[in-house]
């Protein structure tokens, strides 16, 4: 292999930006730089490049384009659902339900509103990460106002059964909130079909620019504004709008959609192959996340007796670029709260290694990882009290 | 995030293994928080002529490991106990703020090993004084502000 070259296997985290994007998005930075407010030609023709971002973005989650609104981040998408309903709803109910599971953006947005009077159900999840649509069913109370529950996990990349929670919320008049930000342009999403109400979305996640994420909220749902200014974004998300980055989120679903069955077909055989090989290969390794109802990229696998962080860097060492949920990648005392959440005890979560694909991955890539990983895994090991009494029996 | 002198620990690790029949044997952190250190030590009349480790954990606590077995070595009993977590993380050229609780732990071992050889040779009451057990996770200072990205 090369030496300079990086194998990238962290498509969960960020995802490069696709050239014909990037294309797009140029000329908004120089040219076409009107702010979308003014009335003369440059400003105007900012103005229809929003519009047509927003059409293509309503049009791949099945929304029609009032109903989209555009933000500066997945995480900000989160909190404006989150706060932005539950401050709007209040005089009807302070109840919130939500998973152990959730992206920090969704469980300190809770936690926030736990310190302001609402009460908040966390509900646990199964071994695979799984919540159920009768857990759902039962925690709702007469004061529950919003249920927010993640697509897909950006750890494990469990897919929850969304379609059946949708419509537990739609005949029960709660509102539904999902964080799609792992699942859009990965899995085919319609809002209408699902019955969700707000579904938050980030664009650097499907090779669009970072900075840039939307908020789709369904006609009819009571929320507030969630900055006060302009009229931008209609008066909901007041703030000059960031014209290139929303250009790019637009053409960024729009490839990510077009060739979503493809690019699936593609990721599903690298994660399958990667499972299977290093289930094969590597000794006291548990997979996390469910077999099958997970991302099509994603692979996440815990290493027995050794620690993620040592892991990661020797990985980086041999060129590849992957992700942990141990506690010395999260900088906080706990390893990850999702690998928790599904009953692995702490010393098996600091062991963990989450590889995602992404389409400029190949089974080359699989080869070289597969060389490496064992020998990284070996000698850390070797390396361990932990494997030293393994080996001794005790 | 690391010095290069810490990844040059890392990646090359000194003195990684076991010492059979050591005069002291240290084990200190838990699997829990994510780091365990094994540290034996060979001492002949009061000097430490060898040492070696075994270390679960991230890259910081290898490295401590490693730069605390080349620290003790041709040092006193005495003189090694003087050797502070301080200590071991300025010979690797400094460590990041969240990971200052891995040359706690270096020392810790330190401290244990030779705890266990004073036991084995009747310099220390029977089960007093143990420096480095049962207290970790707790002696680990950073939060989650210092260090999300």
């Amino acid at each position: 292999m090369n030496d300079n070259k990086i194998i990238y296997l962290d498509h969960a985290a960020t995802t490069p930006v696709n050239p014909q994007v990037l294309e797009a998005m140029l000329p908004y930075f120089s040219d076409k730089f009107g702010n979308a407010s003014s009335i003369y030609s440059i400003g105007r023709e900012s103005k229809k490049a929003i519009e047509e971002s927003r059409e293509k973005v309503a049009k791949a989650i099945g929304a029609l384009p009032r109903e989209v609104f555009f933000t500066g981040s997945g995480t900000e998408a989160d909190n404006w659902a989150i706060k932005g309903v539950a401050y709007a709803n209040r005089d009807k109910g302070r109840h919130i339900i939500t998973t152990a599971i959730e992206h920090h953006a969704v469980l300190h947005a809770c936690q926030y509103l736990e310190s302001d009077g609402f009460e908040v159900t966390y509900l646990p999840v199964d071994e695979n990460g799984l919540v159920s649509p009768q857990q759902v069913q039962d925690a709702i109370r007469p004061d529950t106002i919003l249920i927010t529950i993640m697509f897909a996990n950006n750890e494990i990349g469990t897919i929850q059964p969304i379609g059946e929670i949708g419509k537990i919320a739609r005949e029960k008049g709660i509102i539904f909130h999902t964080d799609a930000v792992q699942a859009v342009g990965n899995i085919p999403i319609n809002v209408v079909d699902l019955n969700v109400d707000l579904l938050s979305l980030s664009g650097h996640k499907f090779y669009g620019p970072k900075g840039v994420g939307a908020l789709y909220i369904r006609k009819g749902v009571k929320i507030t504004s969630f900055m006060h200014g302009g009229a931008q974004e209609r008066g909901r998300r007041a703030s000059t709008e960031n014209i290139a980055g929303i250009v790019g989120v637009g053409k960024a679903i729009e490839l990510a959609t077009q060739n979503i069955e493809e690019n699936n077909k593609k990721l599903l055989e690298l994660r399958d192959r990667t499972i299977e090989e290093i289930s094969k290969k590597i000794p006291f390794v548990k997979l996390n996340g469910d077999r099958y109802k997970r991302l099509p990229g994603n692979v996440n696998f815990s290493f027995e007796f050794i620690e993620g962080e040592s892991l990661l860097l020797m990985l980086d060492m041999k060129g590849i670029a992957a992700s942990s949920g141990s506690a010395c990648t999260s900088g906080s005392l706990d390893p990850s709260h999702v690998l928790l959440a599904i009953g692995l005890p702490h010393e098996i979560a600091h062991g963990s290694l989450r590889i995602t694909f992404g389409t400029e991955n190949t089974h080359e890539d699989i080869d070289y990882l597969m060389d490496v990983l064992p020998m990284i895994v070996d000698r850390l090991r070797e390396m361990s009290p932990l494997y030293e009494k393994v080996k001794r029996g005790n | 995030m690391y010095s290069e002198k810490v990844m040059d620990h890392f990646m090359n690790p000194r003195n990684v293994g076991e010492i059979e029949n050591a005069d002291g044997v240290g084990e200190v952190g838990n699997a829990k928080c994510g780091d365990i250190m094994k540290m034996y030590l060979k001492i002949e009349n009061d000097v430490i002529v060898d040492a070696k480790f075994k270390t679960f954990g991230c890259g910081a606590a290898v490295a401590t490991s490693s730069m605390a077995t080349e620290l003790v070595v041709g040092k006193t009993v005495e003189e090694a106990l003087g050797i502070t977590n301080k200590a071991v993380a300025e010979a690797l050229d400094g460590l990041p703020p969240v990971k200052m609780h891995c040359s706690n732990l270096a020392e810790e071992a330190i401290r244990a090993a030779i705890d266990d050889y004073k036991r084995k040779n009747g310099l220390l009451p029977e089960g007093g004084d143990c420096n480095a057990c049962g207290r970790r996770c707790d002696d680990i200072h950073h939060g989650i502000d210092d260090d999300e990205d």
